[in-house]
């Protein structure tokens, strides 16, 4: 917000009109202000998600006892996994980055390359977060016991898993939100790898290189940050506290 | 022809130049329906709203039927609803809840959110800082038309054999979130929820727009102590939007998939038929917390549009500067800020934590002070001023009255320990009707009259508009006045009927009195839906300036034109509010005009 009067002599400053004050153009503030909606939507349901944690203490699962499988491994590691997911993400904002930067000295090869590692990280981390839920719907060897009255008379069963009646691990609202949460997250990083490849294909096709400038890849470098830094917050949540 | 464009990404005002200089023609479809420019969707914005309105208006004159003669036989009802749930032209208790539903949710967004905002933010934002359109036409477009099918979507609910949604505007769960529960938890509610993620998207890609085009293209000159308090008003309510929309989202998702998905994120311990439902572990408060942290800002979502046209109409029609220019910009933002932090207000009977409630009883009072700034000011402009009562000021200064009113009793429910002896009463009715739901159509009504030689180039007619203005306030506070006595005699609101409770039994009579101003109103509206319609085509063609104002969209030519201003844009050289400077041969000085020699520019002082 402007904070002092402007008169006619001031009327080169960054707020009096005729420019964007911030120097940047309406697609690039379009995406700010399109993160913090969505931003506030992710802060809504991880709102939620700790409103029913705090609800429910005693019986909320332990992620460390849930999330216990590596790829080729029998043991169990708890959160080695989504560890690794967690770097393959960051690693590919790394490579969005650079991509960025290539953008900035018009370096096509450079923006093809790095952007090609960029779609290839989202990817395989939607891929293990599919391996993730994989492991937590089919869930343990050993399952869960429960008791329950079906007409009338206690029956006795075992059951295996999670989904979103059931969870053997605790409260199934647990599940719910797990799913629920990154499957929305999830879909953002789907979405994201998607747009990457369109703009993967415009950079291949030269498009960007005629329009003599390479903004789009930092308006889809803006959101591919966005949607890491929603993870960071969503694996906190889920994994580590 | 891009004139003063300090960056490289302005295509879409390029283009507009382009247009200018070759004229050519456009076809049916790109020009009057997938249209982008700002002034067309504006217009689109507002002819659909005025129909939802109307439409909106119908079903509150069944419900007010229904209410004042419980249990009598009426021909239109059965006419308009069918044997269904209207036989024997008696209202069906479940479509009575229904259109109370409908009603309420056309009215808070399809009128008051997606019209209010949708109309002017589009039609004003371009042109009074301006600028050429909108920044990004295309996301405008799609913004309407979002819009136009969330509105269909919900009026076709009426169409399906469950009928529409009907457990509230809220639709709180567990009621809306088990189909089992009643008919309109059915398929209708599911209609509501779709229509609902629409008009958030809807909202969504305006919003995003009004904010980037207020920051990024207001002219040279225009800096943002010089924007009219309309501009203020949207760019606020827009931010307000963005921010709590979202929420909604949110909210209105996890409801999804408890009733499609069988989660329990809002059921727990719910027996139907006696029979324990499955999913169990959720709270509905939780729904309740994430749809009021929507649901609060949202009112001022309706409200400050509607103040914001309110400013520049007083000001313009009383020939005087609005007082106190500084203090009206942050007393929105003042209320944009607190109405984040006030939700909690709307639930103090759900066994929240007294001290919790004491808390939101403080940060809602607070709201009072930016809103009595903002009144005072409206006052003190009027003040002294050389008034025109044309039918757009008379709306304006409406407002104003309903403002107050209404915002008196806001007092009252804001305060846990009063509020609990209301809730849920006619009371609570009566105070946000006034306070949002009489002062915002006010507002939005003098916006209609005022900028009507804008949009259609033609005035309305101004005896007509006397008639509207003067049926329209007097019936609103016919009905909305009397409805704080039944909630003070504890008759709660939503019930379909209250015939069995004797207790009310003397109480009857007001209801019949509310019912019938209800019905003067609905008379006078279709005075207005005349003389809207029949101004666009027949009526008296409009000067260039028919007010005598200052702000720029009254420099563009009468004509509708690709990028508004034939030439250049104009540059700004001083704030919007010049009304009667001394030494000035006019009483009232466009922004266009430099400053003379030793001239202080007005606002900042």
């Amino acid at each position: 917000m402007s904070s002092h009067a402007v008169t006619e002599t001031e009327s080169g400053s960054a707020w009096s009109g005729g420019k964007s004050p911030f120097g940047v153009s309406y697609g690039k503030m379009f995406m700010w202000f399109f993160l913090v909606s969505d931003a506030l939507t992710f802060s809504g349901l991880l709102c939620a998600y700790g409103f029913m944690r705090h609800k429910h203490p005693e019986v909320w699962p332990n992620p460390g006892d849930v999330f216990t499988h590596f790829p080729f491994y029998e043991g169990h590691i708890p959160l080695a996994y989504v560890g690794l997911m967690t770097l393959i993400l960051i690693m590919s904002s790394v490579t969005m980055v650079l991509a960025v930067e290539a953008g900035h000295r018009n370096d096509r090869k450079k923006v093809t390359f790095w952007l090609f590692l960029t779609i290839i990280g989202g990817a395989m981390f939607v891929g293990s977060q599919a391996w993730e839920w994989y492991h937590f719907i089919v869930g343990t060897d050993h399952g869960a016991v429960r008791n329950f009255i079906r007409d009338g008379e206690w029956v006795t069963d075992t059951f295996y898993g999670a989904n979103m009646q059931t969870n053997e691990y605790g409260l199934p609202v647990f599940a719910n939100f797990f799913f629920f949460i990154t499957g929305f997250h999830g879909f953002h990083v789907f979405s994201g790898v998607i747009i990457n490849i369109v703009i993967f294909i415009n950079v291949l096709a030269g498009t960007y290189e005629k329009r003599g400038h390479y903004e789009m890849i930092e308006k889809t470098g803006l959101y591919w940050h966005f949607v890491d830094l929603v993870w960071v917050f969503v694996f906190t949540f889920f994994y580590l506290l | 022809m891009s004139d003063n464009h300090g960056h490289h990404e302005s295509h879409a005002h390029d283009s507009h130049g382009q247009h200018d200089e070759h004229h050519h023609e456009e076809s049916f479809v790109s020009k009057y329906i997938f249209s982008m420019d700002h002034k067309t969707i504006s217009r689109q914005f507002l002819i659909t709203a005025v129909i939802m309105a109307f439409l909106a208006m119908m079903m509150s004159f069944l419900f007010r039927l229904q209410l004042a003669w419980p249990g009598e036989k009426f021909a239109i009802i059965n006419f308009l609803l069918g044997d269904k749930w209207g036989k024997d032209g008696i209202l069906d208790p479940g479509m009575y809840m229904a259109l109370v539903t409908i009603h309420g949710t056309v009215m808070v967004f399809m009128v008051l959110t997606g019209g209010l905002s949708g109309t002017f933010s589009n039609l004003l934002i371009p042109y009074q800082i301006g600028a050429r359109d909108m920044a990004s036409g295309f996301l405008n477009m799609l913004s309407y038309w979002f819009f136009f099918l969330s509105s269909v979507i919900m009026l076709a609910a009426f169409f399906i054999e469950t009928g529409p949604a009907s457990g509230g505007w809220t639709v709180y769960p567990p009621l809306s979130a088990l189909p089992q529960a009643m008919d309109g938890s059915k398929l209708g509610m599911t209609f509501w929820l779709v229509s609902m993620s629409l008009f958030i998207v809807s909202s969504l890609l305006g919003g995003l727009n009004y904010i980037v085009t207020v920051l990024n293209l207001r002219t040279k000159g225009m800096s943002m102590t010089r924007l009219p308090l309309t501009i203020w008003a949207f760019f606020v309510t827009a931010i307000l939007g963005v921010l709590s929309f979202p929420v909604l989202l949110s909210a209105a998702l996890l409801l999804i998939f408890d009733r499609s998905f069988g989660t329990s994120f809002y059921l727990s311990d719910i027996y139907i038929g006696g029979q324990a439902l499955e999913q169990t572990g959720g709270s509905p408060i939780l729904y309740e917390h994430l749809f009021w942290f929507l649901g609060h800002p949202e009112v001022y979502i309706i409200i400050l549009p509607a103040l914001g046209l309110t400013s520049e109409i007083i000001s313009v029609n009383s020939r005087k500067p609005i007082f106190g220019y500084r203090a009206m910009i942050g007393s929105i933002m003042a209320i944009g800020f607190l109405s984040f932090i006030v939700w909690g207000h709307h639930m103090y009977m759900t066994g929240m934590n007294p001290f919790l409630g004491s808390v939101f009883v403080f940060t809602t009072l607070l709201i009072a002070i930016p809103s009595a700034v903002k009144a005072f000011n409206y006052i003190t402009t009027l003040w002294k001023g050389n008034i025109r009562y044309t039918p757009a000021m008379l709306f304006a200064i409406g407002l104003v009255s309903t403002f107050i009113s209404g915002g008196l009793t806001g007092i009252i429910l804001a305060d846990s320990a009063l509020d609990i002896n209301v809730h849920d009463t006619y009371f609570v009715v009566a105070h946000f009707h006034i306070v949002m739901g009489v002062s915002a159509i006010l507002g939005m009504c003098a916006g209609v009259y005022h900028w009507f030689p804008k949009m259609f180039l033609r005035h309305m007619n101004k005896k007509l508009g006397y008639i509207h203005f003067w049926g329209t306030f007097i019936s609103a506070y016919g009905v909305f006045f009397p409805m704080h006595f039944l909630g003070l005699a504890g008759v709660p609101r939503r019930y379909y009927s209250n015939s069995a409770f004797p207790m009310f039994d003397n109480l009857v009579d007001i209801n019949v009195f509310i019912t019938s101003f209800a019905i003067l109103a609905a008379l006078v509206q279709i005075v207005f839906l005349f003389n809207f319609f029949y101004s666009m085509f027949r009526g008296p063609k409009s000067e260039q300036n028919p007010w005598g104002a200052n702000t720029l969209e009254w420099t563009t030519p009468m004509a509708h034109t690709h990028g508004n201003w034939p030439g250049a844009l104009p540059t700004v050289h001083r704030w919007p509010y010049d009304y009667s400077k001394p030494g000035k041969d006019q009483d009232f000085v466009p922004q266009t005009v430099p400053l003379a020699e030793g001239e202080i520019d007005g606002g900042g002082h």
